[in-house]
């Protein structure tokens, strides 16, 4: 046989094979196509005989640099505001720490001004007792002895009753630095011997700090002071030991992840996505 | 009688390939007509077509990866994880069905919290 003769039946078993691939494919219907959708999340909570929220304040601690208990409050607070049918209340924190290191009850100024002018509630945290609390709180333990405030009804009753039983949230933050090493895998972004950029994922050593943020929100009926609802979270966010991110950014960074979980507690919400069809 | 069973097993095939087929091609059609009617955002159309494609023939994969699409997109997500988890079994190496499933799983623990009460 030829070469010339060979180079045909190449093609022709080329084509050959070509047909039938296209004859499967249409014969297969293997179609597909993309398609958006919005996926609606129902509120995990009952809001409906709510007109109003007061963020009053939460327990923090874990660092120095971020004061976790403001920042969460003007977060949630300017969230609620935007993205919720809920009348947000301005008011002064309730300073919890105090009230619930106060072993019975002379917290008389431990409420918070409605408005900026009304007098402040006195409030006793009644059921607290005497406990001994950390003077700092730097772990999940140390936030422990505090769960006796959330569950007083007697101190949220009277703090609701003072704003008009509003919705209550409140809660613990632990913002935390946190320091890990190990093995990541990587992209490496790399130029081959005819200077096409390629990426290949490269397994490396690295040593790696950032912070773990561990909210706790707990939302109490201000018209009895009951628990309604409570959900934790737990997110991290690690960078090479030799970037310097600035604590608040990392706070910022993490609480945005968490910030729709916590709205679609209060209301419902769309989430928007892509999917694929498939004949 | 080895033949006998053979010719049997034969005549019931020759017999039900074709409603098989016609079942199949039905099926194929309303699933057709859903992506139609769901790219135009009538999803409850398409939940009807996609619903009666898995009744015609339910061991048609892509139907029920459609209509646990349409009613993830309806928020009925029990069904919706139900009928993607149908579409896995049905067909466990579908990247597309899996990928699908992996998208709809992730909102939903997202949305789920660590510990509620």
């Amino acid at each position: 046989m030829t070469a010339r003769a060979r180079k045909k039946d190449r093609k022709l078993a080329l084509a050959a094979v070509s047909a039938v691939v296209a004859a499967v494919a249409i014969g297969c219907g293997t179609s597909y196509y993309e398609i958006p959708i919005e996926t609606p999340i129902q509120p995990k909570m009952d809001v409906s005989p709510f007109q109003r929220v007061l963020v009053a304040g939460f327990v923090a601690g874990g660092n120095d640099d971020v004061d976790a208990n403001q920042e969460t409050v003007r977060l949630l607070r300017s969230q609620l505001r935007t993205k919720s049918q809920l009348k947000v209340i301005d008011a002064d924190l309730l300073p919890l720490m105090e009230v619930a290191a106060d072993p019975g009850g002379g917290a008389a100024d431990s409420g918070p001004s409605p408005d900026n002018n009304a007098q402040s509630p006195t409030v006793a945290p009644a059921a607290t007792g005497t406990m001994s609390l950390p003077k700092q709180i730097k772990e999940e333990k140390d936030l422990e002895p505090y769960e006796r405030l959330f569950a007083n009804t007697a101190y949220w009753k009277r703090i609701g009753e003072e704003f008009q039983n509003p919705l209550i949230v409140t809660g613990t933050v632990l913002f935390s630095p946190h320091t890990r090493s190990g093995y990541v895998q990587r992209d490496q972004e790399m130029y081959d011997s005819f200077g096409r950029r390629i990426v290949r994922p490269v397994r490396m050593y690295m040593e790696r700090k950032g912070f773990i943020l561990r909210p706790k929100f707990i939302f109490i009926d201000g018209r009895t002071g009951a628990t309604m609802y409570s959900e934790s979270y737990r997110e991290e966010i690690l960078y090479n030991a030799q970037q310097n991110t600035p604590a608040l950014s990392s706070y910022f960074e993490l609480m945005d992840r968490l910030v729709p979980n916590f709205l679609s507690t209060l209301s419902s919400q769309k989430i928007k996505g892509t999917r694929v069809l498939l004949k | 009688m080895k033949v006998r069973s053979a010719l049997i097993v034969a005549f019931s095939i020759a017999v039900a390939s074709p409603a098989f087929a016609d079942a199949r091609s039905e099926a194929r059609s309303q699933v057709e007509f859903g992506i139609n009617v769901a790219q135009r955002g009538l999803w409850r159309e398409a939940i009807y077509r996609w619903e009666k494609a898995v009744e015609l023939d339910p061991t048609y994969a892509a139907a029920y990866n459609d209509l646990g699409i349409a009613y993830e997109h309806e928020g009925m997500l029990d069904k919706a994880r139900k009928a993607y988890e149908k579409a896995l079994e049905l067909d466990p190496n579908n990247g597309q069905i899996r990928q699908n499933y992996e998208l709809f799983k992730e909102i939903n623990d997202r949305t789920s919290p660590e510990k509620g009460s």
